[in-house]
């Protein structure tokens, strides 16, 4: 059953599978922090090794199919092309990054609390990866289930109830795309689950407009898209920050990664016929985001809402279905990533030195500490996309996509950039500089190992923004796949 | 036909063993071989050794799919009386007797798991329902188990009574109580024949607390003594389950259009109300036993749908739901207090239990890699392949959503909360063992359903 382990993806799914149960027998704190740390550094070079074995030649290395139920119609499959490389990348990249800015000492029962970050790794990595529908479906109930559990138990004040909510609304997301896979699976002429399968499956009109409601609800709680986000900015906040970097780091492009590998492809008629309504949807909901986050004093929740206008704006990049649209939000994706894993880690660090968390209550940072606010200032403005930082590149790309699919709406999406350059700018200016606050006072700069983790970030940063080529060069086949899907109806 | 005479025989065996001995402990040792010997025989029987050659005149025969669910059921058991040995032993003077009734309870299933007329399924439910009115009352000091035992009686008379009725005009309409010739050449349906039908559905209903017959429900299963809901809630249910669904297969198939439309009202009525009372319930017990209910309903589209996906999700809802209440309930049984606070704070004091609940709880919510996972998957398989009624896997899930609500409060409780100063709860070494690997289990059947569905 468990064959080849001699090939990528089942690496990337084993190993955080095996660090993370064993993380749960070591005992001591600064142990369980070693294995995590040594698998997830484990997991970059695989990753790494694989990225240099892309070529179509060496196709057996990048996939993985393991018989596991033939009577149900599915197997266990995995696959690394381009777009999957790029978010595996990702997920590998922030891990290591969390494990490096948590201290062993910080959580009580550390073990557990590094097993579960490894699991969820695993069930991300899964999420990317799968080629099978029921897979997919598993490893998406499993990437929530060690966050439910990080988040409650190590979380804020009102952590339990608003982990709960953020469980309870993916949960019955995933019902819904439940169902939807369901009646796909039974519409296939094989009775698979395969993605292939699923590609072939011919389907009314009517079929596709309710299945794509099915799917899209699901993907759409989880990026998440307005009016479906109320469970975030709680959820953000009340999670503790190596959660909330790995949430909305990884785990929010999961709904983004399911509307390019499954809903766009599956259904396109349904896509064309709703994506007007959904873009005009996501709009609105980035602009009443980016309102609401002007409006924050509490840095955890202003990164949340800035968040979701982000998200939004690569969701109705998504649905432009223009080539160059397409590309920007891949690329944009992993963007995102590093960029908002930069803004917590710099809200965490000053968050656990001053013990606020309110931008009224902090200023003056940059006094005590320059270097912190070296990096600060740069990952807001990529934040921000200036030009030079990663977010330019992908974000140009999806408003002229936008604008190709209509001026005003690109117009409109334009106005939450703006107002994004005004709360990035307002905290960075409120938090950084002015007169040092009292709670500022004792404020040291950052450690060695901050400033490894950081500077890695915003070598990234700079690398993607000044030479995006690689990037894509390695998802280019694949996101001219799901592109070809459109052109044929 | 070898579970049946093996567990009567064996019933009988317990009683004397109340004579010889005094002993608790060794009743028990005795009753864990007895329920081993029966589930040998019947898998022995599965694979094609029968002990017993008695001409019951086509009254009873047994298919795979009766010998399969007997096994899971078997099985459960056995699991029952590893884990809820202890609460058997002290919950009357002789546990001898309760052992005798609970074989016989086991001997009445194994009749529902070969019936082919409506006498011999009338006679199984019969022999698993009077036992059980005196298990519901064991606790003879307490009031509140006399009233469960009296409710659970009269409410049980008076389905049987409804069922014999509907056997009766079913007899009336076709002049025979074999499934077959009920089923047999049925164009146009006549008045009798649809009173009997309904009469029928509403006794089987009454069985397996369906809406808006499980009023019972929560009052028999919160009163009687917990070690005993324990096993009315899975063992009996089950039964009660298959009786309904080989009845209804086998005397209603080819009628199966005319009353889809019932069925499917009865199972969304029984998922509604069973998930959103479970919802305001304090205390753990009456929790479940709404949480019973609502599970009932998930059940029913197995009954609604009566296809391949149907039967082969039914054995596996049987052992998936039957063994995670098995082993929620055997906690249960250990506490003094049934709240949900008396829950808190257990994932520190008692790793290996809380990990069994956890996984038990995961398991009835349906979450994926465990065995609720498919068992829910299949039930909805089997309604979407069915086509008709997309509706009700729409209220399927939505009541899927809500139950994580309340299974959920308590896990909450056992890991986020802060455990209550008190005395230690009294859970042995070897009882820490058999709970994790009995919900272990769950993960094997959940990461491998084939190795249950595929025995069909």
């Amino acid at each position: 059953m468990f064959a080849a382990f001699d090939n990528f993806p089942a690496l990337l799914i084993w190993l955080p599978l095996a660090g993370g149960l064993l993380s749960f027998f070591i005992k001591s704190a600064s142990g369980a922090r070693t294995t995590a740390l040594i698998t997830s550094f484990l997991i970059l070079g695989v990753m790494a090794v694989a990225l240099c074995y892309a070529d179509s030649k060496y196709y057996m290395l990048n996939q993985v199919s393991y018989v596991w139920l033939p009577n149900v119609g599915s197997s266990f499959g995995l696959i690394l092309d381009g777009l999957t490389r790029l978010l595996c990348l990702l997920t590998a990249l922030v891990f290591p990054v969390v494990f490096l800015l948590v201290p062993a000492d910080r959580y009580e029962n550390a073990n557990r609390f590094f097993g579960l970050m490894l699991l969820a790794q695993c069930g991300l990595m899964g999420v990317f990866m799968a080629t099978d529908a029921l897979v997919f479906y598993l490893f998406w109930e499993l990437a929530l289930i060690p966050v439910y559990f990080l988040s409650s138990i190590w979380g804020g004040e009102r952590r339990i109830k608003a982990t709960f909510k953020f469980f309870v609304y993916t949960f019955l997301g995933s019902l819904f795309l439940l169902v939807g896979i369901l009646y796909m699976h039974l519409k296939t002429s094989t009775g698979s689950f395969s993605l292939v399968a699923f590609y072939n499956v011919q389907l009314s009109l009517a079929e596709q407009y309710w299945l794509f409601f099915l799917f899209f609800i699901a993907f759409a709680i989880k990026m998440p898209i307005f009016p479906l986000h109320t469970w975030q900015p709680e959820a953000y906040e009340q999670a503790p920050t190596p959660v909330t970097m790995v949430l909305s780091g990884v785990m929010v492009k999961m709904g983004l990664f399911g509307l390019l590998r499954w809903l766009l492809p599956l259904f396109p008629m349904a896509v064309r016929h709703f994506n007007t309504a959904i873009i005009i949807t996501i709009v609105i909901g980035m602009i009443y985001a980016s309102l609401v986050a002007i409006r924050q004093d509490n840095i955890k929740r202003l990164i949340a809402y800035s968040s979701i206008a982000h998200i939004g704006l690569m969701a109705a990049g998504a649905f432009t279905l223009r080539d160059v649209a397409m590309h920007g939000l891949v690329l944009q994706m992993f963007n995102h990533g590093i960029n908002i894993v930069a803004l917590w880690a710099v809200a965490d660090i000053v968050e656990k030195q001053t013990g606020v968390s309110s931008i009224s209550g902090l200023g003056g940072v940059a006094k005590k500490a320059p270097m912190l606010a070296i990096f600060a200032v740069i990952a807001a403005f990529a934040n921000i996309a200036l030009p030079l930082t990663n977010a330019f590149v992908g974000e140009f790309m999806i408003f002229n996509g936008l604008y190709q699919f209509k001026p005003w709406v690109a117009a409109l999406a334009g106005v939450s950039i703006v107002l994004s350059a005004v709360y990035t700018l307002n905290m960075v200016k409120n938090v950084f500089f002015g007169a040092v606050a009292v709670s500022v006072g004792e404020f040291k700069d950052i450690n060695k190992w901050q400033v490894f983790v950081l500077a890695s970030l915003t070598f990234l940063i700079f690398a993607v923004g000044i030479y995006p080529a690689p990037f894509f060069k390695m998802i280019y086949e694949t996101v001219g796949l799901i592109v070809n899907r459109f052109v044929t109806i | 036909m070898n579970a049946i005479i093996v567990a009567a025989l064996w019933g009988v065996l317990m009683m004397y063993v109340g004579f010889m001995t005094k002993e608790k402990r060794t009743v028990s040792i005795i009753a864990l071989i007895g329920i081993l010997a029966v589930l040998v025989s019947n898998w022995l029987e599965y694979v094609g050794l029968s002990f017993f050659m008695i001409d019951t005149k086509g009254m009873l025969a047994y298919n795979s799919f009766g010998l399969i669910f007997n096994t899971v059921i078997l099985f459960a058991t056995f699991l029952y009386f590893v884990l809820s040995a202890k609460e058997i032993e002290e919950a009357g003077r002789t546990p001898s007797d309760l052992y005798a009734l609970l074989f016989f309870i086991l001997s009445g299933i194994a009749v529902i798991a070969g019936f082919r007329s409506l006498l011999t399924l009338f006679i199984g439910i019969e022999i698993v329902s009077i036992p059980l009115y005196v298990l519901a009352g064991s606790n003879k000091q307490d009031l509140r188990s006399n009233e469960a035992a009296l409710k659970y009686f009269l409410m049980g008379s008076f389905s049987t009574g409804l069922m014999l009725m509907g056997i009766a005009f079913l007899y009336g309409d076709t002049g025979t109580f074999f499934v077959e010739g009920i089923n047999a050449g049925v164009t146009v349906l006549s008045p009798m024949k649809i009173i009997g039908f309904v009469l029928l559905l509403a006794s089987m209903s009454f069985k397996v607390s369906a809406a808006p017959f499980h009023f019972w429900t929560p009052d028999v299963y919160d009163g009687s003594p917990t070690v005993f809901t324990s096993f009315m809630a899975t063992i009996v249910k089950a039964a009660g389950f298959f009786a309904f669904l080989k009845l209804f297969e086998s005397a209603f198939g080819k009628i199966q259009t005319e009353w889809q439309l019932l069925v499917a009202i009865i199972a969304a009525l029984t998922l509604i109300i069973g998930n959103i009372t479970a919802v305001f319930q304090q205390s753990v017990k009456r929790m479940l036993s709404y949480s019973s209910i609502a599970q009932a309903g998930f059940m029913l589209l197995g009954v609604f749908a009566l296809n391949v996906y149907a039967k082969q999700g039914m054995i596996l809802y049987f052992a998936a739901y039957s063994i995670a209440t098995i082993v929620i309930f055997s906690v249960l049984g250990k506490l003094k207090d049934h709240t949900i606070e008396a829950f808190n704070g257990m994932g520190k004091k008692e790793p290996m239990v809380s990990l069994a609940l956890l996984i038990a709880f995961l398991s009835l919510a349906g979450i994926p890699l465990t065995a609720g996972f498919f068992a829910k998957y299949y039930m909805l398989l089997a309604v979407i392949k069915d086509g008709g009624m997309l509706w009700l896997a729409a209220i399927a899930i939505l009541g899927a959503a809500v139950s994580v609500y309340y299974y959920f409060r308590v896990l909450q409780a056992i890991y986020f909360k802060q455990p209550t100063e008190g005395e230690a709860i009294p859970f042995s070494k070897g009882f820490r063992w058999s709970i994790l690997v009995a919900s272990l289990i769950l993960i094997l059947l959940g990461i491998h359903p084939d190795w249950v569905t595929l025995l069909l």
